[in-house]
């Protein structure tokens, strides 16, 4: 299958999802008013995807800003993958904040908190 | 003659009147310590370049990140919010007036608020009311607990609105929401709503 890139907008993150290596990228900002219409093929990508994943997928979430409208779509997105890792896949998350972004870490605890999935929060720098 | 001269007069009038209420505007600006005002209609463009002009205003007073990204965060939602309120409106034919919105941001000391004014249907101000006043009461581990639950368990409209904006707003900015309606007639009310951001 083909790899989703996508390049990042003033409104929306830069997507690198690569199924040779299974590694899922989400980076920058998401803040579009639809984020429905941003999203979609995202979690196309991730139903042709779980058809035959590789043995680990990781998920990387390095987001600088996201909007309400996104954290719900960021959410079905986890879900999907939350029942691909029953399948033949073991999914991990990484969730990355900048220094003292406590707001980010909160985010991340949240998700961390709803969804069945490993979660490792990642402090750096600079996103 | 005669008539001339009342002529020019009530011109010189006019002149004089309306220079003095675009000063009149650029005081009550000034006093309330605007760094940002905007009043028309809310384009996804427009969104945009605020977002940018006001992050640009940020890095050059080399404002404290976490300040920064409170600040952001909060304008986008509450941009958001007047984006899709004036969208919705499409559906019920409004006046192009009350299409628009206002918007200004102001720095007084070290702390910003953001303040929106639009109109709005009379008939939804009971439930937006309901909605302020409920996250007004929240505590902070309320307001996570809250949003925590609306995000799991709630769905989300067609527009992509997931109902979780205020919530967000009064999460990050710590302090409580301050709004008010007026009614313009049966049918409309005029909505506003300042957020703090306190460092």
């Amino acid at each position: 299958m083909e790899n989703l890139n996508l390049e990042g907008s003033a409104k929306t993150p830069t997507v690198k999802f690569d199924s040779t290596n299974g590694v899922l990228e989400l980076k920058g900002r998401s803040i579009p008013e639809n984020s429905i219409e941003f999203y979609k093929p995202l979690n196309d990508w991730i139903d042709a995807y779980a058809a035959s994943p590789q043995p680990n997928t990781i998920v990387e979430i390095k987001l600088e800003y996201f909007n309400t409208s996104s954290s719900k779509c960021i959410l079905d997105l986890f879900k999907q993958l939350e029942k691909l890792n029953s399948g033949n896949t073991e999914v991990k998350v990484n969730w990355y904040f900048e220094e003292d972004d406590e707001d980010m870490e909160e985010a991340g605890e949240d998700y961390q908190a709803i969804i069945d999935l490993p979660f490792k929060m990642i402090e750096v720098e600079e996103i | 003659m005669k008539l001339n001269i009342h002529i020019i007069i009530l011109y010189i009038c006019q002149a004089h009147n309306q220079v003095d209420q675009v000063y009149d505007i650029y005081k009550k600006l000034e006093e309330r310590n605007v760094l940002l005002s905007f009043k028309g209609m809310i384009t996804s463009e427009l969104l945009t370049t605020i977002l940018q002009i006001m992050e640009s205003k940020m890095d050059h007073i080399d404002e404290n990140p976490k300040v920064k990204k409170k600040v952001f965060n909060i304008l986008v939602e509450c941009l958001q919010n007047l984006y899709h309120h004036i969208d919705q409106d499409d559906t019920i034919h409004v006046a192009a007036q009350e299409k628009s919105a206002l918007l200004m941001i102001a720095k007084i000391g070290d702390s910003y608020q953001i303040t929106t004014g639009n109109y709005m249907r009379a008939s939804d101000v009971p439930i937006l009311k309901e909605k302020l006043d409920l996250v007004n009461g929240m505590d902070k581990d309320e307001l996570k607990a809250y949003y925590k639950l609306v995000l799991a368990e709630g769905n989300m409209s067609a527009k992509g609105t997931a109902g979780l904006g205020m919530i967000d707003i009064a999460r990050k900015s710590g302090e409580k929401l301050e709004y008010g309606f007026i009614d313009i007639n049966e049918k409309t009310s005029f909505f506003s709503l300042t957020v703090k951001i306190a460092e």
